[in-house]
Order: structure tokens, then C-alpha cells, then sequence
């Protein structure tokens, strides 16, 4: 993949060389834990909300079976809402080690609309690369910061939807019931699209996944 | 009402709501649901396990929703409310769902009719239309939410059950009030929801008796439930420690199922 000729122009520092044994790991084992529980607990909370949503489609079209999980609705309600822990424990587990290591600072910020931008420009061009797992461009930094807000805002109009009358400030916030389950729709559809675009460059940088597996 | 094989036009909703029944007719059995369940995303997870151990999964599964009703009742807050609408909002007609199809709904004789109320009660009398429709009422519009995801605003009226429950001098301190009714559904609630203000033994809905659909002659409104836990067509009450399950959560809806 061509090196960017405008890491010059950046406003944060450039890239190390590419992973080697000598330097630090690119994820630490927390995170890298953390990274494929999530990634069991989206897959659950992905298959079985399809089989939920097909009880009663929002919009005029439902998930095949073969793509969900649980058989019928109350099987499905059981994985989703039992996945809900997972996703939640290791969520919050995930948000606090990274405050606390200071790897979200680190790894992005800062974040402007202007270096995304810049970033994203670059990459179209096929001059950006994202081949070094300890350094995130704007384009990355951008897309996981979404996905972790993108996850949050899954969980509180869930909230919203699972206990509609304890949650009451939440679903006012949401704009009601009915919102609310649009805000979810809207939500799993956007970390959908992550997903394909995130397992898409994880194909076209393997050592993305060796990183995340054996930590460099 | 409606013969099999009769060419008819159904509404969006109706047309919904028939696929719904279709498919509620179709369901397959709770034991073989979780072993049909592990496809294209749960065969990728669970590669670790044995795909036949289905009762296992099951079994940890059902643990869980357990784990949930206490969860649940321990966020269940006694004073919170559900939303009030007012009468513009209201969705008429109202929805009918229930485990059969709109052809099996019950005709019951209600001059005939008689609320039996038992277990850990000190009056075990049975009740007329009559009796119940003199004690002091209350009607509230709220917003009814389906365990499939759909909601539908209505105005039900009747007697507070939890006056109702002080008055038949029940054991508030039992953990659950069971219902069957004649329509051989059966559920159950805790006690927490079942003095909540706001649940309502419904005689009347829009203003008027309840007709056959709404569950006449008398039905259990649950603004803080989903409608699974609203039974319809209600011919006894009891009051018990022994855990009663239900219709749905016997075959694995969540036991609580509240809001």
C-alpha cells in the first residue's frame, strides 16, 4: 500500500515504522479481551435483535431466518437479554481501563472534523495507510470513536425500550416509546455498517487481526 | 367469522396481525426452539460447544430471565407511573391479539359470570359484574406495549386491583397474584405491580363494557406490563407464594415482563 505523501501536513505525529518484536505492543491484553467479547456479545445482540424486529418490522422488510438466532421471538428476547450483561459489563470495563491507561487519549485525541476530513480525502486517493495497529489516522480514530458512541446510544434507547416507565427521563430524552425503537433500528444499522467496513480493511490489513490477537 | 380457504381483504394491520397468528400457530415446541436457534451467528459463537447440548443453553438461558425477574423487580420503582395520554391519542380500534386467531375469540355469558378469588384470601367470595362494577372506579389512557415490539394507546377503566385486593383481604405480603382465565389462557404478576395505582381489574374500555376481543367480561390492565401480562376473559384470582408461571412464560417470555 502507497505511504501517505501528506504526512507532513499533520497536525499530530507521524506514524513509527511498521510493527516489530522491539516495540511496545500496538493492544494491550485488556483490550484485546475486551475487543472479542464485544465482538461475541454484538454478534448475539445483532442475530437475535434481527429475530426481534421480524416479530413486529418497523419497515417493510424482515431479517432471513438463517441470520438470527433464538428459533422464535421468546428465544430470541432470551439471547438478547442475556447478551444485554455482556455487552454492558464488558462495555463499561472497556471504557473505564481506557480513561484510566489514558489509551483513549492517546490513540483519539485529538479529533477534528478537519483531520478527518484531510485523512479521508487521503485515503480515497489510496494514499493513506492504516497497516501500523499502534497509530490510528483521523478516518479510524473517527470511525471507533463512533462505534463505542454509536454502542452507548444502542444501550440507553434499549434502556428505553426495555422499562420504558423506570427510564422515564431516558425515554422523554429518546422522544418516547416509539422513537426510541427507531433510535435502536437506526443504531444497529449504523454499527451494521461499521462492521462491514471495519471486517472489510481488517481483510485488506491482516496484520490488523494478528494485532489484535497476539497484541503486535 | 371467517372460514379457511374464504378469499377476504385484510387492512395493513389486520394483515399484520394475521401474519402474526400464523406464525404463533407455527411456533415450534419450547424444547426444540434453542437447538433451531443455533444458525449462521450462534454456530460462529458457540463453536467451543457441542450444537446438540441445546438443553444446556437452554437451561443457562432460562437461569438468566430468571436472574432478570429479580432485577427487575428490584428497579421496579411502586410509584413511578406510566405515561397518561389523552383521548385524541387513543388507536381505535383497538388491537386484538392473543395466542389464537380473532375467529376463537370466547362469547361469555356475563349475567351468568362469576370472578372466583383464592388462596391467601380472607374473603373468598365469588364476584358478579354487578358486585364489581359498584366498587369505586378509575380509568386511565396508556399506552399498551406488545412483547413483539408494537404499541397501541387505549383508555381502560375498572376497579384499582389493588383496593380490589385490601377489599377481598388478601396477603399483600404474598409474592404473587395468579389469573386463569376462560379462555384457558394463565399468568401470573408480583405483588409490587398488583398494588401499583395504576393497574386496573377492567370492565370497560373507550367508555364502554368491554366487547368480546378486549376480553369481556373482565380483564387485568397493566400499564407497567406487556400485554402477555394483561389477561383477558379473567375467571378466577388467587393469591399465592407458589410460583404459578404462565401461558407465554412457561413456554419462555420473560417472567416479570415489565416496564
Amino acid at each position: 500500500m502507497p505511504r501517505s505523501s501528506l504526512s507532513i501536513a499533520r497536525p499530530y505525529p507521524r506514524r513509527q515504522a511498521i510493527a516489530s518484536p522491539g516495540l511496545p505492543a500496538a493492544h494491550p491484553l485488556w483490550l484485546r479481551l475486551c475487543h472479542w467479547i464485544n465482538a461475541v456479545a454484538v454478534t448475539l445482540m445483532l442475530t437475535s435483535g434481527w429475530r426481534i424486529y421480524d416479530a413486529s418490522p418497523l419497515f417493510d422488510f424482515r431479517f432471513p431466518r438463517a441470520a438470527t438466532i433464538g428459533g422464535w421471538l421468546g428465544g430470541a428476547l432470551q439471547w438478547h437479554f442475556a447478551a444485554m450483561w455482556i455487552l454492558v459489563f464488558n462495555g463499561l470495563l472497556y471504557l473505564a481501563m481506557s480513561v484510566a491507561t489514558g489509551r483513549f487519549r492517546r490513540r483519539f485525541l485529538p479529533l477534528t472534523p478537519r483531520m478527518i476530513w484531510s485523512d479521508l480525502v487521503s485515503a480515497l486517493r489510496g494514499r493513506l495507510s492504516h497497516a501500523d495497529p499502534r497509530h490510528y489516522n483521523a478516518v479510524q480514530r473517527f470511525a471507533y470513536v463512533g462505534a463505542v458512541a454509536d454502542l452507548a446510544l444502542l444501550v440507553a434507547s434499549g434502556l428505553v425500550l426495555w422499562k420504558p416507565v423506570q427510564f422515564s427521563s431516558l425515554r422523554l430524552l429518546m422522544g418516547g416509546y416509539d422513537t426510541a425503537r427507531v433510535v435502536h433500528f437506526c443504531a444497529m444499522s449504523a454499527l451494521a455498517a461499521f462492521i462491514v467496513v471495519h471486517l472489510a480493511m481488517v481483510i485488506l490489513t491482516p496484520r490488523t487481526l494478528v494485532a489484535m490477537l497476539r497484541g503486535r | 367469522m371467517v372460514k379457511t380457504g374464504t378469499p377476504i381483504r385484510l387492512s395493513a394491520l389486520d394483515a399484520r396481525l394475521a401474519t402474526k397468528e400464523a406464525q404463533a400457530l407455527i411456533l415450534p415446541s419450547r424444547r426444540s426452539f434453542l437447538r433451531g436457534s443455533l444458525t449462521l451467528g450462534g454456530l460462529a459463537m458457540l463453536s467451543g460447544c457441542s450444537v446438540t447440548d441445546g438443553d444446556g443453553v437452554e437451561s443457562a438461558l432460562s437461569a438468566i430471565s430468571r436472574l432478570n425477574d429479580r432485577v427487575q423487580a428490584a428497579l421496579f420503582d411502586p410509584g413511578k407511573l406510566a405515561p397518561e395520554y389523552t383521548d385524541r391519542d387513543v388507536t381505535r380500534p383497538f388491537p386484538f391479539n392473543a395466542y389464537y386467531g380473532e375467529d376463537e375469540i370466547r362469547e361469555i355469558d356475563g349475567d351468568a359470570w362469576r370472578l372466583e378469588v383464592t388462596g391467601l384470601v380472607a374473603d373468598k367470595r365469588t364476584w358478579s359484574l354487578a358486585d364489581l362494577r359498584a366498587l369505586p372506579q378509575q380509568a386511565h389512557i396508556t399506552r399498551h406495549i406488545c412483547v413483539e415490539g408494537w404499541s397501541a394507546i387505549g383508555q381502560w377503566g375498572g376497579v384499582p386491583f389493588g383496593r380490589f385486593l385490601k377489599h377481598v383481604g388478601a396477603d399483600l405480603g404474598a409474592k404473587y397474584v395468579g389469573f386463569k382465565c376462560d379462555d384457558d389462557y394463565y399468568t401470573s404478576i408480583d405483588m409490587a405491580t398488583a398494588l401499583h395505582p395504576q393497574t386496573t381489574l377492567a370492565l370497560t374500555c373507550d367508555g364502554r363494557p368491554l366487547l368480546p376481543r378486549n376480553g369481556y367480561p373482565l380483564k387485568l390492565r397493566i400499564p407497567t406490563k406487556l400485554g402477555y401480562k394483561n389477561p383477558k376473559h379473567i375467571r378466577a384470582i388467587f393469591v399465592t407464594n407458589t410460583y404459578p408461571g404462565g401461558y407465554w412464560e412457561d413456554q419462555g417470555y420473560n417472567w416479570f415482563g415489565g416496564s
